[in-house]
């Protein structure tokens, strides 16, 4: 698996969340989260349905403007920031008519990546074959996730913000999806995967975050005996 | 801007690969276009006299509900598996996005109207009495009109309940001005009842800006989450 | 401002009271049209109110747009609502004025026919803040307006070259008017501008006050879980079982 690195200065905080609050109507999704986030570590986000961990992924990635309250990725505005941040959602945010190649060949255009190589090599690096003509939408579910990871990964962005990525993913796909971002972080990217599979990111992710009601309300080094339990497959 | 010219390319060049594979929007729409004419025939008597008077009223009439069913389904693909998000979160210009989707509804919506002329021409025996070859600035421009704000709007109405129907909702009332230059530049070439240059100038007028405004608040629509 | 209302609203009273006044026995009776002529002490200040509130909507939607000014947003929601009401006031005495004396419901009248596409315009406006519950409806919502805004000149510029194409009867009477009839004309313009400052002002109260409730609503969750820093919270190992969506 071929990933080029990127440098990033350890001690700077790469991404700053401050009092973020995100409203709809009279629901408030995120209730003030204030928090800083070290480059090259990989996080991952758990907690139950309505803590507000998709919309804290899509505040970071700029696709959602906060109602109140500042995000800074590497010091700029999400959507300035844009090229240093690659997304992944449950969703394939893919073209199910289109196959892999021409898919990712699009998506290369969009970031003005010329030529086809990259595009080969990051399907590679998934475990995927770039020769493979076959629309998406014939997919399986992990193959399906495992190219979204290609699409977010295409122009080496140094975060990663993954929603759910191994949600319906068979065991084998998941874990090759893990292991590529073990190598990615030990390449020096910075990495949130929110899941509720916390057991497959065991020894792996640097820390776990703990959402709750919009907040974020613990952050450990690893799962301690009393999270463990929860979300294990 | 080369990159933008080069990602509306792309863009347009990948939505229409997309929709010859799947076809399912464009046999849906022709289908619906033909239709469409033969009701408006049984309807309007293309007999009498009065109804060669309006059958430019007629066609474009139908043409709008034509273009309706072909707006609706624009930003479709990009819903689907939220590919949308993927557009917005990369550092591709909305502007892009947007002249991709206008130019491929443009074309989609032409294509339908190149089906129902011929046939509203034979079911009303429709000959210009005036210069006919004004026929095509004004099917033009007209057809830039009503794709131009229907694409627009079919962005905003992504945000809201009922998506389907807010969008002749909004765009009605706004196109009001468009419809009735074309209608009665059409009106003016069959009959051959005087010149039709205002209604061309007022729907150039009308085209430049609403393209300038569409170019200028797509982005706001765009990334209105 | 609690006091000024009250005594608003009865000065507005007595002022809507003496133009009614003035309308119906003081104004001259109109020569060709008889008594169903005062009909147009209505009709006309109703527009020119109605375009007055459209153009305070179009103002505060671009400064929405620019500052993003909750404040803003309340007007453009306000001036739209008054604005369609007396908007509808003045399609409806249209027809009604017609009737008699032209023997037709409707006519392309300029002022009138632009009024309508303005109301259509203005209620798809309405149905957009109804329909849309994204958080990011003001946005939207102003950008339309300017869209309408953009789209007066042209339908009024369409039907004028329409109108000389096609002659059609004139309603409200285009020429001279005399000056005993432009004194009535502007008694009622003005009460009928206050009435829509009234209108306004209290329809104003009424949606900042929801917006309070609203935020008063987000902002208890905010601070009534007494979640404001991060703690060691035991999570139930059952609901995070739940697995992928």
């Amino acid at each position: 698996m071929t990933v080029s690195a990127s440098e990033i200065p350890a001690a700077a905080g790469i991404i700053s969340v401050r009092n973020l609050i995100k409203q709809f109507g009279r629901f408030a999704a995120l209730r003030g989260v204030t928090a800083d986030f070290d480059a090259g570590k990989f996080h991952a986000i758990l907690g139950d349905n309505g803590a507000g961990k998709t919309t804290l992924l899509r505040a970071l990635a700029g696709l959602a403007d906060p109602t109140r309250g500042t995000v800074a990725i590497l010091g700029k505005n999400p959507r300035e920031a844009c090229r240093e941040i690659g997304y992944m959602a449950h969703p394939s945010l893919l073209y199910d008519e289109m196959s892999g190649m021409e898919n990712l060949r699009y998506f290369a255009r969009l970031y003005d990546i010329a030529g086809d190589a990259r595009c080969q090599q990051v399907i590679r690096s998934v475990g995927l074959d770039p020769e493979l003509s076959r629309p998406i939408g014939q997919y399986s579910q992990g193959m399906r996730q495992r190219m979204s990871l290609a699409r977010a990964i295409l122009h080496d962005p140094k975060i990663l913000l993954l929603d759910e990525p191994f949600s319906n993913v068979d065991v084998h796909s998941a874990q090759e999806m893990v292991g590529l971002l073990k190598h990615m972080r030990d390449a020096g990217k910075t990495i949130f995967v929110v899941t509720h599979q916390a057991a497959l990111l065991e020894g792996v992710a640097d820390e776990f975050i703990w959402m709750q009601a919009g907040q974020i309300v613990d952050r450990t080094p690893q799962l301690s005996a009393e999270h463990s339990g929860a979300g294990a497959q | 801007m080369s990159s933008l010219r080069s990602i509306t390319l792309a863009t347009l060049a990948k939505d229409i690969r997309l929709e010859w594979r799947s076809k399912d929007a464009i046999n849906s729409m022709l289908f619906f276009s033909l239709l469409v004419v033969v009701i408006f025939s049984f309807s309007f008597d293309p007999n009498a006299e009065e109804s060669r008077q309006i059958a430019g009223g007629l066609i474009w009439v139908a043409f709008l509900f034509a273009a309706v069913v072909a707006l609706n389904q624009t930003w479709a693909r990009e819903l689907r598996n939220q590919v949308l998000d993927a557009y917005r979160v990369s550092p591709a210009p909305a502007n892009a996005l947007f002249t991709a989707k206008v130019l491929g509804n443009f074309f989609l919506v032409s294509l339908l109207e190149a089906l129902m002329a011929p046939l509203f021409m034979i079911f009303y025996n429709l000959r210009a009495l005036g210069p006919a070859w004004q026929l095509i600035p004004v099917a033009l421009l007209g057809t830039w009109a009503l794709v131009v704000n229907g694409t627009f709007f079919a962005a905003m109405s992504l945000r809201t309940r009922s998506r389907e129907i807010m969008l002749p909702l909004l765009l009605f009332p706004i196109s009001i001005p468009a419809v009735q230059s074309m209608v009665e530049a059409t009106r003016i070439i069959l009959s051959g009842d005087g010149a039709a240059r205002f209604w061309i100038v007022l729907l150039l007028t009308y085209d430049v800006v609403f393209t300038t405004a569409c170019l200028a608040l797509f982005e706001t629509v765009l990334q209105a989450e | 401002m609690k006091r000024v209302f009250p005594i608003l609203a009865v000065l507005t009273g007595l002022l809507l009271a003496y133009a009614f006044y003035e309308a119906i026995w003081v104004a001259p009776m109109e020569r060709t049209m008889g008594d169903v002529q005062r009909i147009f002490y209505y009709h006309v200040p109703s527009a020119w109110t109605a375009f007055l509130l459209f153009f305070v909507n179009l103002i505060a939607s671009v400064i929405y747009l620019i500052r993003k000014n909750a404040k803003a947003d309340a007007v453009a929601v306000v001036s739209a609502e008054v604005g369609v009401v007396f908007c509808t006031v003045v399609l409806v005495t249209g027809p009604i004025w017609a009737r008699p004396v032209w023997g037709i419901w409707w006519t392309w009248d300029l002022r009138l026919t632009t009024t309508l596409v303005l109301w259509l315009i203005y209620v798809s406006y309405l149905m957009l803040r109804r329909f849309s519950d994204s958080s990011q409806t003001p946005k939207l919502a102003a950008v339309l307006a300017i869209f309408g805004a953009l789209d007066v000149p042209l339908v009024y510029f369409s039907i004028w070259f329409f109108r000389t194409q096609h002659p059609q009867p004139v309603i409200g009477g285009g020429g001279s008017i005399d000056p005993r009839m432009l004194h009535v004309l502007l008694i009622n313009w003005l009460a009928f501008s206050c009435f829509a400052f009234l209108l306004s002002w209290a329809r104003y109260r009424l949606e900042w006050l929801q917006r309070e409730v609203e935020e008063a609503q987000a902002l208890e969750s905010l601070l009534g879980d007494g979640l404001a820093a991060p703690t060691r919270a035991p999570l139930d190992k059952t609901s995070s079982r739940t697995g992928p969506q």
